[in-house]
C-alpha cells in the first residue's frame, strides 16, 4: 500500500516538473532555499503591510493632526500631544473607560467561575454528557447581532419572559423594573447576556485543560489518600491554570472591545450608564468626526491592551513554566 | 494576417462597446437616495411619472432612520457615487454646501424659472439655503415635516371619561392647548384601565443614539422660549440656550416622561411610539407628519379614532422642524438627469401629487390651495405648524453639537443625572468647546 502510494507521489511529482514551463525553472534554479521561503510570505506580508501595520501607522500620524474625515476640502494641520491631552483629561472618556472595566471584570469573573463549573461537571462523563455538551454550546455560536435582538425582548418589561420569570419567583409585578431601561440594572444585564453567550467557550477551554491532566496523577494522589478537595486544589486547578489564564486572555480582550451586544442592547444608554469605549470611539470618529481625536483615542486604547496582555501573556508563561 | 485583422477590429469593437454600453445605461438611470419611511414609498410611485417622460429609470437607495445619516454622510465623506440625488436632513446643509458635496442651484433655478418665492418661506430657509436664510440654494424643498401630537379621539370622546377628568380637573376633555395641559392630561390617562387594558399617557421621543430625544425634548424647549442665541450668528449662547424658560421646558419634558410613558420606552423614536399608539397603549404620542397618513389608514387606531394636534403651547407658540430637500450631489455622473429630476419635481401639478400620494409638498400652489386644510384631518395643523417650525443647528460640525445634545438630554432625562440647569449649562459648555474648535468663537 506504502510502495504504491510512493509511486503514485513520485508520479505526480514527475509530471509536475514535466509540466514547469522551462523559463521558469531557469529562474527558479537560480534561487536560494531563503529567497523562495520569501517568495512564498511576501504575498502575505504585503497584505499584512496594507491592512494592518500602513493603518496602525496612518492612525498614528492622524493623531497629531486636526484632521476630520467629514472636512476633505479643510488644511489639516500638526496639533502635537493636544488630542492625546484632551483625550486624557476628558471626563466622558474616563466614564467609558471605567463602563469597560466594570463590564470585563464581571463578565470573566462570572465566565470564569460557571465555565469552569460546566467544564468540571462535563468531565465527569455521566449518561448523556455529550448531549448537554451540545446545548451547552449552543449561545456561542449565535450571532451577536441575533443575541442582542433577542434577549432585548427577553428583556422587554411588559412582554418579556425575563421580567415574567422572574415575577413569578418573587412576586413582583413585571413591568415594575426594566432590565435596559435603568442606571442600576443596565450594566448587569449586558453582563448577564455576555455570560450567557460566552461561558460556552471558557467552558471548552477549560474541559481541555482538564482532559490533559494524566488520570495516574489522581490515581497516585488516591493512593496518598487525598481527599477530593484537596486533589481539587492541588492536582486540579494547578494544572488546568494555564488553560484558564488563557481564556481569561481571550474573554479579556474580546470584551475590551465589546461593541455589537451593547450597541444592540441598549445604545450606550440609559444616559452613558452602559457606553464602553468602544463605542465611545465609534462616536467620536464616525458620527462626530473628529478622526484625529479619535485616532488618538484608538492608539491610547492599543496601547493599553497591546500592554496589558503583555503582561498577562509573561504571567501566563510562568505558570506554565511551572 | 488577414486573420488577425479581423480578431483585432472584433477585440476593439467589443472594447468600446463595453466601454460604451455601461455609460449610456447610466445616463438613463438616477439614484435618489432618501431614509426608509412611509412617504419614501409615495416617492417612487410619483417617480414613476418621471420615468415615464423622461425615459430615465429611477433606482432608489432608502436607508432606515437609525442609519440614515450614518450610511448616508459616510457615502459623501468617501466621496462615493452611490447617490444622484439626495433627499438629506436639513442640519446637513452647512457641512455639504461647505464641503462642495451638493451642487449650488442658484444659477439652475434662475435658468429653468424656479422661483423659489414659490415655496413656503420657513420651509425655503429650513431646506434649502446656507448660510441659513440667505439666497444661497443648495437644495429644492421637498418635503416639509414637523414634530406634532396625536391622540385617541375615541378615548376622548367617551362620556364616562370625560365626566371623570371634568372632575379631577374642573376643566373639559380636549386634545391639550398647553404644556401644563399637556401634562395633565397625560397624567389622566396614566395606569387608567381602558377597554380592559392598562393604558398610558404619551409615548414620547427618548432614543439615545442618533437625534431622538434632542427632537422630542426640543418640543418642550421651542415651545418654553428656548433660543440657541441671544443675537442670531453671534452664538452667544449663554442666557439662551440655559433660560430659566428653557429650564422650564426641559424639566417639564422630563415629568412627562417620568409620569406617563409605557414601560420601557427608555430609547424609543419614530416606530416605537408608532407601536405604543398603534397597540392602544398610548392615550397620546409625539411623531412626524410623515406618518400621520399611515395612522389615518390604520384599521385599529385610525379613521375616527385618532384627533391630531399641534405641539402645545408654553411661552410660545413653537414646533421641531423635520422634513427635507432635494440636492443633487455634486460627484454624480448624471449631472443632466439630476437637474431634470428637480425640474421636474419643482412643477405644482407634480407637487400636487407628491401631496395626493402622500408627500409633504411645500409648494404655494398646494398649501394655497382652498382644499388643501380638508384634504387631510391634519392638513390644518400641518399648515400651521409649518409656520412655527424652529431648527436645530445646521453649521458645518452638527454631528458633534447633535451628539453633546443626545448625550446631555438623555443624561438628564432618562438616566435621571442632574438637574435640567446642569444640562443646558454642560450643553453650553460643549457647543462653546465646538465654535472654539472650529474657529467661531
Amino acid at each position: 500500500m506504502t510502495d504504491n502510494n510512493t509511486t503514485l507521489l513520485d508520479k505526480a511529482a514527475e509530471k509536475a516538473v514535466r509540466a514547469t514551463p522551462v523559463p521558469l525553472v531557469y529562474r527558479v534554479r537560480g534561487l536560494s532555499d531563503r529567497s523562495i521561503a520569501w517568495l512564498f510570505i511576501l504575498p502575505t506580508i504585503v497584505l499584512l503591510l496594507a491592512i494592518n501595520i500602513f493603518p496602525l501607522i496612518w492612525a498614528v500620524y492622524l493623531s497629531f493632526t486636526n484632521f476630520r474625515a467629514n472636512r476633505p476640502n479643510a488644511e489639516i494641520e500638526g496639533v502635537g500631544f493636544s488630542n492625546y491631552q484632551r483625550v486624557l483629561t476628558d471626563p466622558d472618556i474616563w466614564q467609558a473607560m471605567q463602563t469597560t472595566a466594570h463590564f470585563v471584570f464581571w463578565t470573566i469573573l462570572l465566565q470564569m467561575l460557571i465555565g469552569f463549573a460546566l467544564a468540571y461537571l462535563i468531565d465527569r462523563k455521566f449518561r448523556g454528557h455529550a448531549f448537554w455538551t451540545t446545548v451547552i454550546l449552543i449561545p456561542m455560536m449565535l450571532s451577536p447581532a441575533v443575541v442582542g435582538n433577542f434577549w432585548r425582548f427577553l428583556y422587554q418589561p411588559q412582554i418579556g419572559l425575563f421580567n415574567y420569570v422572574y415575577a413569578f419567583f418573587t412576586g413582583v409585578e413585571p413591568s415594575s423594573f426594566q432590565m435596559l431601561g435603568s442606571v442600576t440594572l443596565s450594566p448587569w444585564a449586558i453582563i448577564i447576556v455576555d455570560t450567557w453567550m460566552w461561558t460556552p467557550y471558557v467552558m471548552l477551554i477549560c474541559l481541555a485543560g482538564l482532559r490533559s491532566i494524566p488520570d495516574y496523577i489522581y490515581e497516585a494522589a488516591e493512593v496518598d489518600r487525598a481527599s477530593a478537595w484537596r486533589q481539587f486544589w492541588s492536582i486540579t486547578v494547578p494544572m488546568a491554570l494555564p488553560f484558564i489564564m488563557l481564556a481569561v486572555l481571550f474573554r479579556a480582550i474580546e470584551n475590551f472591545k465589546m461593541f455589537d451586544m451593547v450597541v444592540l442592547l441598549t445604545g450606550g444608554g440609559p444616559g452613558s450608564t452602559t457606553e464602553v469605549a468602544s463605542i465611545t470611539l465609534k462616536r467620536e470618529a464616525f458620527e462626530s468626526w473628529r478622526t484625529g481625536r479619535a485616532s488618538a483615542f484608538a492608539i491610547i486604547l492599543f496601547v493599553a491592551v497591546f500592554g496589558l496582555a503583555n503582561i498577562y501573556v509573561k504571567a501566563l508563561n510562568r505558570v506554565k513554566q511551572r | 494576417m488577414r486573420k488577425m485583422t479581423k480578431a483585432l477590429l472584433g477585440a476593439t469593437t467589443a472594447l468600446t462597446l463595453s466601454t460604451v454600453a455601461p455609460s449610456a445605461s447610466q445616463a438613463a438611470e438616477l439614484t435618489l437616495c432618501w431614509a426608509a419611511w412611509d412617504p419614501a414609498n409615495a416617492l417612487v410611485e410619483l417617480s414613476k411619472d418621471f420615468t415615464a417622460q423622461s425615459g430615465t429609470d429611477m433606482k432608489f437607495e432608502f436607508v432606515p432612520w437609525p442609519n440614515f445619516a450614518d450610511r448616508i454622510l459616510n457615502e459623501l465623506n468617501a466621496g462615493g457615487k452611490l447617490c444622484d440625488l439626495l433627499i438629506g436632513d436639513s442640519q446637513w446643509l452647512g457641512g455639504s454646501a461647505e464641503n462642495g458635496y451638493y451642487v449650488k442651484l442658484n444659477d439652475f433655478f434662475d435658468k429653468e424659472g424656479i422661483k423659489m418665492s414659490d415655496f413656503a418661506q420657513a420651509a425655503v430657509n429650513a431646506y434649502s439655503t446656507w448660510p441659513k436664510g440667505t439666497p444661497n440654494y443648495w437644495a429644492l424643498p421637498a418635503m416639509g415635516d414637523a414634530n406634532a401630537w396625536f391622540y385617541r379621539k375615541d378615548w376622548f370622546a367617551k362620556p364616562e371619561i370625560q365626566a371623570e377628568f371634568k372632575a379631577a380637573t374642573g376643566r373639559d376633555l380636549v386634545p391639550p392647548t398647553t404644556w401644563p395641559e399637556l401634562l395633565e392630561t397625560a397624567k389622566f390617562f396614566n395606569g387608567k384601565d381602558i377597554d380592559g387594558k392598562k393604558v398610558y399617557g404619551a409615548a414620547i421621543f427618548t432614543e439615545r443614539a442618533s437625534e431622538g430625544i434632542t427632537m422630542g425634548a426640543t418640543q418642550a424647549l421651542y415651545a418654553n422660549g428656548f433660543k440657541y442665541e441671544m443675537t442670531p450668528g453671534k452664538y452667544d449662547m449663554e442666557g439662551a440656550v440655559n433660560s430659566a424658560d428653557a429650564i422650564k421646558g426641559l424639566e417639564e419634558y422630563k415629568e412627562l416622561y417620568k409620569c406617563c410613558t409605557p414601560p420601557g420606552y427608555t430609547d424609543a423614536y419614530m416606530g416605537e411610539t408608532l407601536d405604543a399608539f398603534k397597540s392602544g397603549q398610548a392615550a397620546m404620542a409625539m411623531n412626524w407628519f410623515a406618518f400621520f397618513p399611515g395612522l389615518v389608514k390604520d384599521e385599529n387606531v385610525g379613521g375616527d379614532k385618532i384627533g391630531f394636534f399641534n405641539n402645545p403651547k408654553g411661552t410660545t407658540n413653537a414646533s421641531t422642524l423635520g422634513g427635507q430637500g432635494i440636492s443633487v450631489v455634486a460627484n454624480t455622473d448624471n449631472m443632466d438627469g439630476a437637474l431634470a429630476y428637480i425640474k421636474w419635481f419643482a412643477q405644482p401639478d407634480v407637487q400636487k401629487k407628491w401631496w395626493s400620494l402622500g408627500g409633504y409638498a411645500v409648494h404655494n400652489a398646494v398649501l394655497n390651495d382652498p382644499s388643501f386644510k380638508d384634504s387631510q384631518p391634519f392638513a390644518a395643523d400641518f399648515l400651521v405648524a409649518m409656520n412655527q417650525v424652529q431648527d436645530f443647528w445646521q453649521e458645518p460640525s452638527y454631528a458633534i453639537l447633535l451628539q453633546a445634545t443626545q448625550k446631555r438630554l438623555h443624561d438628564y432625562v432618562v438616566a435621571d443625572q442632574g438637574t435640567a440647569k446642569e444640562a443646558l449649562d454642560g450643553l453650553v459648555k460643549d457647543w462653546t468647546e465646538v465654535f472654539e474648535d472650529d474657529g467661531k468663537l
